[in-house]
C-alpha cells in the first residue's frame, strides 16, 4: 500500500511536470505583447518602463531559461505574479479558490442528495414510472449542455418566477442554489445511472435472498445489505467528479458571473495576463490529479478487494 | 500494473460481433460457424439489435436531419445568413424570420441552419483527428508495450489531467481564433482516452486464441495489428467516440460563448447564444433557438452511440 502511494506520488509529479512544460510552451510562445495588452490598448509605454517591467517579469531572458526559473518558483509553490493587478497570483487565486471551492461543494451536495437518491429509487422500483422518469431526465441532463442548463434556470427561476438571484454572490447561500445545480447537472445524472446500475444489480445477489429469507424487511434489506454494498463505485465516481468540478466551474461561472477560478481565468485570457491563466490551470489540473490519487487510495480501503500493486 | 491481460478468450460468437460491426472487414473471421442453418452476419445482427432499439432510431433519425441541414444549409436557410437589416433589428419570430432577427436584423433560423455546418465540421473533424492520434499510440502503447507503452501512457496521463475546455483553451490562445485551431486543441485533448481504451482493449485481445494462431502460422507484427488485433479491439472504441462527437460540439459551443472559439461573425451556435444574452430575459429566442439546436444535435449523437453500444455489445446492459 505505502509502497503504492509512493509510485503514484511519483507519477503525479511526472504528470505535473509534463503539464507545466505543455502551459509554459502554450503560455509564452503566445503571438501577442502582454506588457502593452495589460497596461490597456493604446497606451504608450516609454522604452525605460518598458524594460522595467520585462526585466520584472522575466520577459527579457530567453524562453528556456523563463521555463527553468518558473519551474523553480512553482515547486515553492510561487505561481509569480499578475501583470496587471501587480499582486502575486497566489494571494488573487486563493480568494478566488474558496468560492469555487464553494461551489464545488455545493454541487457535490447536490449529487449525493439528488443522484444518489433518485438511483436508489430507481432501482428498488425498477421499470416503475419514477424509474422511466429518472432514466428519462438522466439521458436529457446528458444531452444538455452545462451552459444551456445554466440559462435555462436562470430564465425560469431569476427572471420569471424571481424566486433566487440571477447572477453575482451578495444574496448569500441563495445565490450558490442555481450555479450549483447547473455544475452539478451532468453528474448527478451520471450518478443516478450509475446508483441504480450497481444497485440493481447487488439486488440479484445471493446475500440479498438470504436476508429476505430471514424475514428482514425490505426498508432493512435495502438500507443495510444493497445500498452498503453498491455505494462504493458512487462514491468513488463522486471523487472523481470532484476533482473535475473545480477545473470544469468555468461555463458556470461565467454564465453566474461567480467570482472563481474560472472566471478569474476568463478574464485573464482575455487581458493575456499569463501568470494568473498559468496560475488558475496549474490549480486545476493539481487539484484534479490529487482528487484522483486519493481516491484510487480510498477505493481499496472501502473495498478490501481491490488490491493495490 | 494492469499489463496481466484477462486471459480468457471471448467465444467465437461475440469476437466476430465486434469485428464485423467496426467496418474492419473481419469477414475473415466466420461468423456463421454459430450453428445456425441461415448464415447471420455480424454486421446484420449488430443492424438488427440496433434497430430494434426505439431511442437509438430516434437518435437516426434526428442526426439525418441534422446532416441534410448541414449539407443543405444554402437551400434550407431563407436568408443569407451574414445579410444584415438594420430596419428589423430584434423582432420576435414571425412568418418572414421563424426565429425572428437579432441585433443587426440578421435572420436567426438562417444563422442556425448555418451553425450546423460549423458544429457539425468540429464536431466530427476533431474527433477524427482524435481518432488517429489515439489508434496509432494505442495500438502502439498496447501491442509493442514495455517502454512505449510506459511512455505513451504517461504522456497521455499529462493530457488527461487538462479538462477538455481548458485544453482547448491553451492551445486556441497559440493558435488564435478559427474553426482550424478550434479543431486541432479539441483533437489534442480528446486522444488520451480513446488511447487508453484502445490499448486495454488490445491487451486482452492479444493473448487471446486466434491471434496465437496468426502468430503460429507465421503472420508478421504489422499484419496481426491491422488484421487481427485492432479490428476486433475498435468497438469500445468507436462507441466512444460517437459520445465524444457530442462532446466536442458542447465544447465547441462554449469555447465560443467564452469568446475563445470560431470568430464572432461566423453563424455559429456558441456565437449567438453568447450575443443573445445581451437581451436575456426580454429577447429569449435569440439564445432559445441555437441551443436548441445544440441540444437536438447532442441528444442524436448520444442516443446513436448509446444504441451502438448496445447493439454491439449486449452483454453491457
Amino acid at each position: 500500500m505505502g509502497k503504492y502511494v509512493v509510485r503514484r506520488l511519483l507519477q503525479m509529479m511526472l504528470v505535473l511536470f509534463g503539464a507545466s512544460i505543455i502551459l509554459f510552451i502554450c503560455l509564452f510562445v503566445v503571438p501577442g505583447d502582454p506588457i502593452a495588452t495589460s497596461q490597456g490598448e493604446g497606451r504608450q509605454l516609454d522604452p525605460s518602463t518598458r524594460a522595467a517591467l520585462e526585466r520584472r517579469y522575466d520577459l527579457d531572458k530567453p524562453l528556456p531559461q523563463q521555463y527553468v526559473s518558473y519551474l523553480g518558483r512553482l515547486s515553492q509553490g510561487d505561481l509569480g505574479e499578475s501583470y496587471v493587478y501587480r499582486r502575486s497570483v497566489n494571494t488573487i487565486l486563493k480568494e478566488k479558490l474558496g468560492n469555487t471551492a464553494k461551489l464545488a461543494v455545493a454541487a457535490i451536495g447536490v449529487m449525493l442528495a439528488l443522484g444518489i437518491s433518485a438511483g436508489i429509487l430507481a432501482a428498488v422500483f425498477r421499470y416503475s414510472f419514477f424509474d422511466v422518469l429518472v432514466t428519462l431526465s438522466t439521458t436529457f441532463a446528458v444531452g444538455v449542455p452545462v451552459l444551456i442548463i445554466g440559462l435555462g434556470l436562470q430564465n425560469v427561476f431569476a427572471i420569471n418566477l424571481r424566486w433566487l438571484p440571477l447572477q453575482g454572490q451578495s444574496a448569500g447561500n441563495r445565490a450558490l442554489i442555481l450555479p450549483a445545480i447547473t455544475l452539478a447537472s451532468l453528474d448527478t445524472a451520471l450518478v443516478s445511472r450509475l446508483m441504480r446500475g450497481t444497485m440493481s444489480e447487488v439486488m440479484r445477489a445471493d446475500y440479498i435472498r438470504t436476508a429476505y429469507a430471514k424475514g428482514l424487511s425490505k426498508r432493512v434489506v435495502m438500507l443495510k445489505h444493497a445500498l452498503r454494498n453498491s455505494i462504493i463505485p458512487v462514491l468513488t465516481y463522486v471523487g472523481i467528479a470532484f476533482g473535475g468540478l473545480l477545473g470544469g466551474a468555468i461555463i458556470t461561472e461565467t454564465v453566474f458571473n461567480w467570482n472563481g477560478i474560472g472566471l478569474a481565468l476568463v478574464g485573464a485570457i482575455q487581458s493575456q495576463d499569463n501568470p494568473i491563466v498559468l496560475g488558475a490551470v496549474t490549480y486545476g489540473v493539481l487539484v484534479f490529479v490529487l482528487v484522483n490519487l486519493v481516491v484510487d487510495v480510498a477505493y481499496a480501503f472501502l473495498d478490501p478487494r481491490i488490491r493495490l500493486e | 500494473m494492469t499489463d496481466q491481460a484477462v486471459p480468457a478468450a471471448p467465444p467465437v460468437g461475440e469476437v466476430t460481433l465486434e469485428a464485423g460491426a467496426s467496418g474492419f472487414g473481419g469477414a475473415e473471421t466466420q461468423a456463421a460457424a454459430v450453428g445456425g442453418i441461415t448464415r447471420q452476419t455480424q454486421f446484420g445482427n449488430v443492424r438488427r439489435r440496433f434497430l430494434r432499439n426505439k431511442l437509438a432510431v430516434v437518435g437516426l433519425v434526428m442526426l439525418t436531419i441534422v446532416f441534410v441541414t448541414a449539407v443543405f444549409a444554402p437551400i434550407i436557410a431563407t436568408h443569407p445568413p451574414r445579410a444584415q437589416d438594420l430596419n428589423i433589428t430584434l423582432q420576435g419570430p414571425s412568418a418572414q424570420h421563424w426565429f425572428g432577427t437579432d441585433e443587426l436584423g440578421r435572420d436567426v433560423f438562417s444563422r442556425v441552419v448555418h451553425g450546423t455546418r460549423i458544429a457539425v465540421t468540429v464536431g466530427l473533424a476533431s474527433i477524427f483527428l482524435a481518432l488517429v492520434i489515439g489508434v496509432v499510440l494505442g495500438s502502439v502503447s498496447g501491442y509493442l508495450g514495455r517502454a512505449w507503452d510506459a511512455l505513451i501512457m504517461r504522456i497521455a496521463d499529462v493530457f488527461f489531467a487538462f479538462p477538455l475546455i481548458i485544453g482547448a483553451i491553451m492551445i486556441i490562445l497559440v493558435v488564435g481564433r478559427g474553426v482550424a485551431p478550434v479543431i486541432i486543441a479539441l483533437g489534442l485533448f480528446s486522444w488520451a482516452t480513446i488511447a487508453r481504451l484502445l490499448r486495454s482493449s488490445i491487451l486482452s485481445i492479444r493473448e487471446s486464441e486466434y491471434v496465437e494462431a496468426a502468430r503460429s502460422l507465421g503472420a508478421s507484427k504489422w499484419r496481426i495489428v491491422t488484421r487481427h488485433v485492432l479490428p476486433n479491439s475498435m468497438a469500445p472504441v468507436l462507441v466512444y467516440a460517437m459520445v465524444s462527437v457530442a462532446a466536442a460540439i458542447v465544447a465547441q459551443a462554449s469555447l465560443s460563448y467564452l469568446g475563445v472559439g470560431v470568430p464572432p461573425d461566423v453563424p455559429d451556435w456558441g456565437n449567438m447564444i453568447s450575443s443573445g444574452q445581451k437581451f436575456f430575459g426580454f429577447k429569449d429566442y435569440l439564445w432559445f433557438f441555437p441551443s436548441m439546436a445544440v441540444v437536438f444535435t447532442v441528444l442524436g449523437f448520444v442516443f446513436v452511440g448509446d444504441g451502438l453500444r448496445d447493439a454491439l455489445d449486449p452483454r453491457l446492459r
